[in-house]
């Protein structure tokens, strides 16, 4: 069983109260780390748990907003573990993994830009928590509507990493299929999704789906007029969705207070639908309150808002200096936070994670960046005349004229496609039947919704015994 | 060209403008009513065809044009929506995504700004941003144009920014047994269309054929995406849409009349794509074209007609290509709104003027 069931409550830096599983606790800001990372920081459990809106002893309130109101949410108002009782080991592994994966994924698509393989990256280094616990919340039924940083969730529905990239390589604007992955395009107008989101799970309800959508976005977006007009209309309509803000404390250079004087979950209120903030450092934390408000959703008791409060621990996108309007300082308490040691804490202290699963994890990380490289670097450019299809489905005179006249500037070599591999057959440019197996790891690809259990299995090597964790 | 011989009343008339009961002779309806009719046919043609915007539904919208729709196909067919423009396309796009096929409602041209982004941004490129595995069939209704004595941002003609837009297709009626079949054309279409409505015209009546598309048009593809010769004839050529092609018809007859010259009128139907075949084949008859809107003149449709013209017919043009446009101002007060709109003399000035080369 994972232990949630003791938790205790953080002050963050801007005075917000998140509550974290004790066991997976770390440091506090101004203290030195109690252990290295690969320490069992297993601590002893607390007592009961704390009262909402009270502070836990040691950590006053920073202000008069330091708390929810009363009657409000946190994450402490719900049966936490009831919501992740049913994790085996090796999910509770599986969920590590992910993190450990996505994370390999984002540090190598860093550089790959830097070496000018892709035009601009957007690191969601520090959100893997909030990321791998909400998309593995989601079921097959689900309908996820992501931002553009949601390379975890995408991870979580079976998207092609490869065709994540081949978006930031310019390859194109969005190689997946929405409905195949429960996955919807990655949405740059910030906050433009939520409407969508808030649309489509109005569809669901008069198809009586089984499922509930969920829409990814940020502190910075929930300023946008869309976001909160999907607020309105998702209450008033009362429809399926789980409105899940990711607060990484910052939009680019403004931190959260330059958006709201109030804390962002608290708007839900307005709105007259519930909300809760829960740690979004914590992915069992993430996890189990995802599956609590999918729960509210599917079960057609309207929209629910949760706030992850986490941190970009990287810079916004790789044309970002975050040097420029923020400390060292708070970065290092971050650090101390990060959501990847705290999960390896825990399965240190659960003796799931011995030497050498780590050193086999560390392998298949490895091996995966690898794979993803050489699968980056050999995407070809698109067809010069591509850029023509798919204007309107009806196809429009104007564009067509402008075709032909461009295709008759081309030379043979350069992009006809006599010479050149067909469009489909190109590597990474989508993610097609047959690619599912092309990285020879279990990891979720192809699939859409649940847990995948934590085996890893590197090509090459054999699987190891399970006492050899 | 299906309904070029109506508008100058050529066309015999078919059935009554009501469905059932079948009346002994036929009762010209408004286009109001058309739209309502056509509107009524594709939801019964189409179970993923719902209605949606502000006040459509228990009112049956301010123009009367969604009137009784609520009754016949229930609230979660004709929703009543929050006052959210950017909303009702936003959730219009998730909905389609879904499966369905919503039309929505803004109630006035100058309140389709707040929903530009998720119009011009999301409804118009997702197609193209998913490599054709989105379709979004939304249809947008925008009763727009002024010469009904309003207050301000209720008279616009917004159409040139979305001409502007790859993806979108644009259109306007002009007349009720257009907007009877193009409203179904548009809502039968798989691509995000932009359907403007003449205001000042909603009340002019027409015998129009209540039969549903199907039966009327049975590949469904005459009207909407073409412009058509709604006059005919030889000395010049006046292009219009929406509520200036009944302007530039007055303006033919005058002629006629007064000065013995023969005008023809096109009527462009659908903005974006340009269907410029007829109006081409009418310059290199005619020699001489005017081109009226109400927008104002500058980056208009007139200005895209006036290039393309060029481009295209220039040999056969015995004079610059002209235009007869609201002015290059925001709209005005209402009491000056006569002053601001094309007129049958402003346009007879202009055909002048083109004698005059």
């Amino acid at each position: 069983m994972p232990s949630v069931t003791e938790l205790m409550q953080l002050l963050t830096p801007t005075g917000h109260r998140i509550t974290v599983a004790s066991r997976a606790r770390t440091p506090e800001p101004d203290a030195p780390p109690a252990a290295p990372p690969d320490r069992p920081a297993d601590t002893p459990p607390t007592p009961g748990r704390p009262t909402p809106g009270r502070p836990t002893p040691g950590h006053p309130k920073a202000g008069p907003d330091a708390g929810p109101p009363s009657g409000e949410l946190t994450a402490v108002d719900i049966d936490l573990p009831a919501y992740v009782a049913d994790l085996t080991d090796d999910e509770l592994f599986g969920l590590y993994r992910d993190m450990v994966l996505v994370r390999r994924m984002d540090e190598e698509a860093t550089s790959l830009q830097r070496q000018g393989e892709l035009g601009l990256w957007a690191s969601l280094r520090g959100q893997e928590a909030a990321q791998v616990g909400s998309g593995r919340a989601l079921g097959p039924d689900d309908m996820a509507f992501p931002s553009y940083r949601e390379h975890g969730v995408a991870w979580c529905r079976g998207v092609d990493p490869a065709a994540v990239l081949a978006i930031f390589r310019g390859v194109n604007l969005g190689g997946w299929d929405p409905a195949t992955h429960g996955f919807a395009l990655y949405s740059i107008v910030v906050g433009s999704q939520t409407l969508h989101a808030a649309g489509y799970a109005m569809g669901m309800t008069w198809d009586r789906s089984a499922g509930a959508a969920i829409v990814y976005f940020g502190d910075g977006a929930s300023s946008e007029g869309d976001v909160n007009e999907a607020f309105g209309w998702a209450s008033v309509f009362s429809v399926p969705l789980v409105f899940f803000c990711q607060n990484n404390q910052w939009a680019i250079s403004e931190p959260t207070r330059r958006q709201s004087r109030t804390e962002i979950f608290h708007r839900a209120a307005g709105f007259g639908f519930p909300s809760v903030r829960v740690d979004g450092n914590d992915v069992l934390a993430c996890l189990a309150v995802s599956r609590w408000a999918l729960a509210i959703a599917r079960a057609g008791r309207g929209p629910v808002l949760v706030e992850a409060v986490t941190y970009r621990m990287g810079a916004h996108t790789t044309a970002d200096d975050p040097t420029r309007y923020r400390s060292p300082v708070e970065l290092e308490v971050w650090r101390r936070r990060d959501p990847l040691d705290r999960m390896r804490a825990h399965l240190a202290a659960r003796g799931l994670l011995g030497e050498e699963r780590d050193r086999h994890l560390a392998l298949e990380a490895d091996t995966f960046a690898h794979e993803l490289r050489a699968r980056c670097t050999a995407m070809l450019d698109p067809d010069p005349t591509s850029l023509f299809d798919h204007v309107q489905v009806t196809e429009n005179g104007l564009v067509a004229e402008q075709r032909s006249a461009f295709a008759a500037t081309l030379d043979p070599g350069d992009g006809g496609t006599d010479d050149r591999l067909d469009r489909e057959d190109r590597p990474g440019t989508g993610d097609r039947p047959g690619t599912e197996d092309r990285l020879g790891v279990r990891n979720g690809l192809g699939v859409k919704g649940g847990l995948v259990a934590g085996e890893t299995h590197v090509p090459g090597e054999t699987q190891l015994p399970g006492e050899a964790w | 060209m299906t309904s070029g011989a109506v508008i100058t009343g050529e066309q015999p008339a078919e059935v009554g403008g009501e469905r059932t009961g079948e009346p002994a002779t036929p009762v010209p309806i408004t286009l109001a009513k058309a739209l309502n009719l056509g509107l009524r046919s594709a939801m019964a043609a189409d179970p993923k065809v719902i209605v949606m915007g502000e006040d459509v539904g228990t009112l049956g919208g301010v123009f009367r044009v969604t009137d009784g729709l609520q009754k016949e196909f229930g609230e979660a067919r004709v929703i009543d929506t929050p006052l959210a423009e950017s909303a009702i396309i936003g959730t219009a796009i998730g909905l389609a995504m879904r499966g369905y096929r919503p039309v929505c409602e803004i109630q006035f041209d100058g309140f389709v700004y707040p929903a530009f982004d998720q119009i011009v941004s999301q409804l118009a490129k997702l197609h193209y941003r998913s490599g054709g595995r989105i379709r979004l069939p939304v249809t947008i209704r925008i009763p727009f144009g002024g010469g009904i004595g309003a207050v301000e941002h209720h008279s616009e003609s917004p159409e040139a920014y979305f001409c502007h837009t790859a993806g979108l297709k644009v259109v306007a009626c002009s007349h009720p047994v257009d907007a009877h079949q193009m409203i179904q054309q548009a809502i039968r279409s798989d691509d995000p269309v932009i359907f403007l409505e003449p205001k000042r015209r909603y009340w002019e009546k027409a015998v129009v054929d209540p039969r549903p598309l199907g039966e009327v048009s049975p590949d469904g593809t005459t009207g909407l995406h073409s412009s058509a010769v709604v006059r005919a004839g030889t000395d010049a050529t006046l292009v219009g849409y929406g509520p200036t092609v009944r302007t530039c018809l007055d303006a033919a007859e005058v002629s006629a009349a007064d000065d013995g010259r023969s005008l023809e009128v096109v009527d462009l139907r659908s903005l974006s794509p340009l269907d410029l075949e007829p109006v081409l084949a009418s310059v290199r008859r005619t020699g001489r074209l005017v081109v009226v809107h109400e927008a104002p003149s500058n980056v208009s449709v007139s200005a895209e007609v006036a290039a393309r013209v060029a481009e295209q017919a220039f040999y056969s043009l015995e004079a610059p290509v002209l235009r007869v446009t609201g002015f290059d101002t925001p709209y005005p007060p209402a009491r000056l709104e006569d002053h601001y709109l094309p007129d049958v003399d402003r346009i007879l000035d202009a055909v002048d003027r083109s004698f005059g080369y």
